[in-house]
């Protein structure tokens, strides 16, 4: 396996993970842009995303995209559950407030799932729904069916969202609250339903994160959203947190850098990695690639 | 001069009360098991002033707290079971143990500077992300350094802790961290919390004084994490995971963001409820969480918000309680004679 070939392999391992992290960051960077809030949850809602995915495949027998765009809208409500009672009455708090909240959430929906009878503590195996295939593009790079089905879904979606925020009236709502919340409400934008739209679509996203990482690593368990979680956060503080397309660029970036460290046999080091790039991007840049400095007012 | 006097006759007679109850202890008086309860909730309280310092004096958000525990715990765990390691073999016993315990806070409070200052620098959430970060990375490192055991952990540690060790450390982070508040530099600290804006227009230092505070914290979180490795004998991995980091955020919620008696009277509840819990281990977390919402939802500032308990607060609820009754007393007799 010479270098050339073994770069190629990562990048394609890396691009298609950090697809993955991109899907994520979306959610984390669309609620910063709009409340200014981490929502610490996101991991979970992707971890309940997976459970949700599974139980859809494994006990009602559904086909694999039925049962990701049932773990989409089952999450889209939950995320909607979830501003609408524990975030709402914080919105004017202090921002301690509103992240320990996100804390507690996080922590409560884990261990929910931890307590539940179908989760538990131990790892499940998610289905092959598809036969596992390999393409050989060069000599010794191969990629596997799931990964190319990953890319796809991932590629699609972010589409989507684009098209969602820049061509539909909710979208124009969106980026108007996230500028100014105030001056959107008097322009006549329901700024709750907003909101609540922005964690919908954060949400959904999350969930089919979580399928198509379970789909892409076979497993599924309780505390699945924790690492990924951490990690699509930095991804989108990479790109510059508020910034949609800023996300989807950290997190292929996040995940090519992982892949690489990985394969030069850092494999120990992989998860500080993403830590490590926060750190120094706090330090260089903290406003991320693609962020502006803004002037605060007062 | 009087009042200097006064200050040190109160520690006296707190360090005499502690060391009565380890008399106690040592003659028997009260088994083994609540002495054990008993130095374990010293720690926490030790944990729980230190992390009110950052998340309820500067109004910053670090959930990494357990992370310093561990660096300390390790330090002063490697210190103590290596007779002619970092220290000279010279110092043996206690004495090595008081040593190993400063350096296991220096250490956890040269990590704690390290940690913070990139992130302390910018205003907004990042030291919550990062802290997270950090308690994660030292749990992975910890997992995979064989020196100290890796998975298995660092076992073989002499029980050096008992309850007046704890105690003292107890009442010596409380008596710095509450100088520390009524300092000069507290007060900026507690302007940072108030408006980080107006703080910095004022001439505030914030990143310095944010710093500052996170440092002394991470040292006493160290130095908490030697103790309860010398109690416990043993330190792996899983003993300070974030589930610590969340009992501890717990703490300093449940007692006021910002109240340092608040923090004592909750770590010590916490720890006792958590043992008096212990046949629904399972879903203590799920409780300690559905509490954190709540109290976040209903009582933003904590149960004690800033206030701390003392004999003057409770006079004046008392007094403004008679008031109120006394005016509806007398409100009563207008209605009546009407």
């Amino acid at each position: 396996m010479t270098i050339t070939q073994q770069i190629l392999q990562q990048l394609i391992n890396g691009i298609s993970l950090g697809s993955v992290y991109a899907l994520m960051a979306l959610g984390y960077t669309m609620v910063y842009g709009i409340i200014k809030l981490i929502n610490f949850a996101h991991g979970e809602v992707f971890m309940i995303g997976a459970f949700i995915g599974f139980f859809s495949i494994t006990k009602l027998g559904m086909d694999f995209f039925p049962a990701m765009f049932t773990a989409m809208i089952f999450c889209a409500i939950l995320g909607i559950l979830m501003e609408r009672l524990a975030y709402k009455p914080l919105r004017n708090a202090h921002r301690v407030a509103a992240l320990m909240t996100a804390v507690g959430l996080s922590m409560l929906f884990q261990n929910l799932a931890l307590a539940h009878s179908w989760i538990g503590a131990s790892a499940k195996g998610f289905p092959q729904v598809f036969p596992l295939q390999r393409f050989q593009l060069m000599e010794n790079v191969n990629i596997s069916s799931d990964r190319i089905l990953t890319l796809a879904i991932a590629i699609f979606l972010m589409i989507a969202l684009q098209f969602i925020v820049h061509k539909t009236i909710m979208g124009k709502a969106m980026r108007a609250v996230s500028l100014d919340k105030d001056a959107a409400r008097l322009m006549g934008i329901n700024v709750d339903k907003t909101i609540s739209f922005t964690f919908a679509l954060g949400s959904s996203l999350a969930a089919a994160a979580g399928v198509l990482f379970a789909l892409n690593y076979g497993i599924v368990v309780y505390q699945m959203g924790l690492l990924p979680g951490l990690k699509a956060f930095v991804a989108a503080v990479l790109g510059g947190i508020g910034i949609i397309p800023g996300a989807m660029v950290g997190g292929l970036l996040l995940g090519v850098t992982e892949s690489a460290v990985s394969a030069a046999g850092g494999s120990m080091f992989r998860d500080a990695v993403a830590f490590a790039a926060l750190i120094i991007m706090l330090l260089v840049k903290p406003t991320g690639l693609f962020g502006k400095n803004v002037r605060e007012k007062v | 001069m009087a009042k200097r006097f006064s200050a040190l006759l109160q520690f006296a007679l707190v360090l005499a009360l502690g060391y009565a109850i380890q008399m106690a202890m040592d003659a028997g008086m009260i088994n083994r098991y609540y002495a054990h309860v008993m130095t374990v909730m010293a720690i926490f309280v030790v944990g729980a002033v230190s992390l009110n310092l950052i998340n309820g004096i500067c109004g910053q958000f670090s959930l990494g707290h357990a992370g310093f525990m561990a660096v300390g715990a390790y330090t002063a765990a490697i210190i103590t079971k290596n007779p002619d390691l970092i220290l000279p073999a010279i110092f043996t016993g206690n004495v090595r143990f008081i040593l190993a315990t400063l350096l296991g806070g220096m250490t956890a409070a040269f990590v704690g500077f390290l940690v913070g200052l990139p992130s302390l620098r910018l205003r907004g959430d990042y030291l919550a992300i990062v802290t997270l970060g950090f308690g994660e990375i030292i749990r992975i490192l910890l997992l995979n350094w064989d020196f100290v055991g890796g998975a298995s952990g660092y076992f073989g540690l002499v029980r050096h802790t008992n309850f007046f060790a704890a105690f003292l450390l107890s009442i010596i982070t409380i008596t710095i961290i509450r100088n520390f508040i009524q300092s000069s530099h507290g007060r900026a600290c507690v302007s940072i919390r108030e408006d980080e804006i107006a703080a910095e227009t004022m001439g505030v230092p914030t990143t310095r004084y944010k710093v500052i505070a996170f440092v002394i914290a991470s040292f006493f979180a160290g130095t908490a994490g030697s103790m309860m490795a010398h109690l416990t004998q043993m330190v792996t991995p899983a003993s300070f995971t974030f589930i610590l980091s969340i009992e501890l955020l717990l703490m300093v919620v449940l007692g006021g963001l910002g109240s340092i008696t608040g923090s004592i009277g909750a770590a010590i509840f916490l720890t006792y409820a958590a043992e008096a819990l212990r046949a629904f281990r399972a879903y203590r977390m799920i409780l300690y969480s559905l509490l954190l919402i709540l109290i976040m939802l209903f009582r933003p500032k904590g149960l004690l918000g800033t206030q701390e308990l003392s004999y003057g607060l409770l006079k004046e609820s008392f007094k403004s309680l008679r008031t109120r009754w006394q005016r509806k007393k007398n409100d009563d007799i207008t209605a009546a004679a009407e």
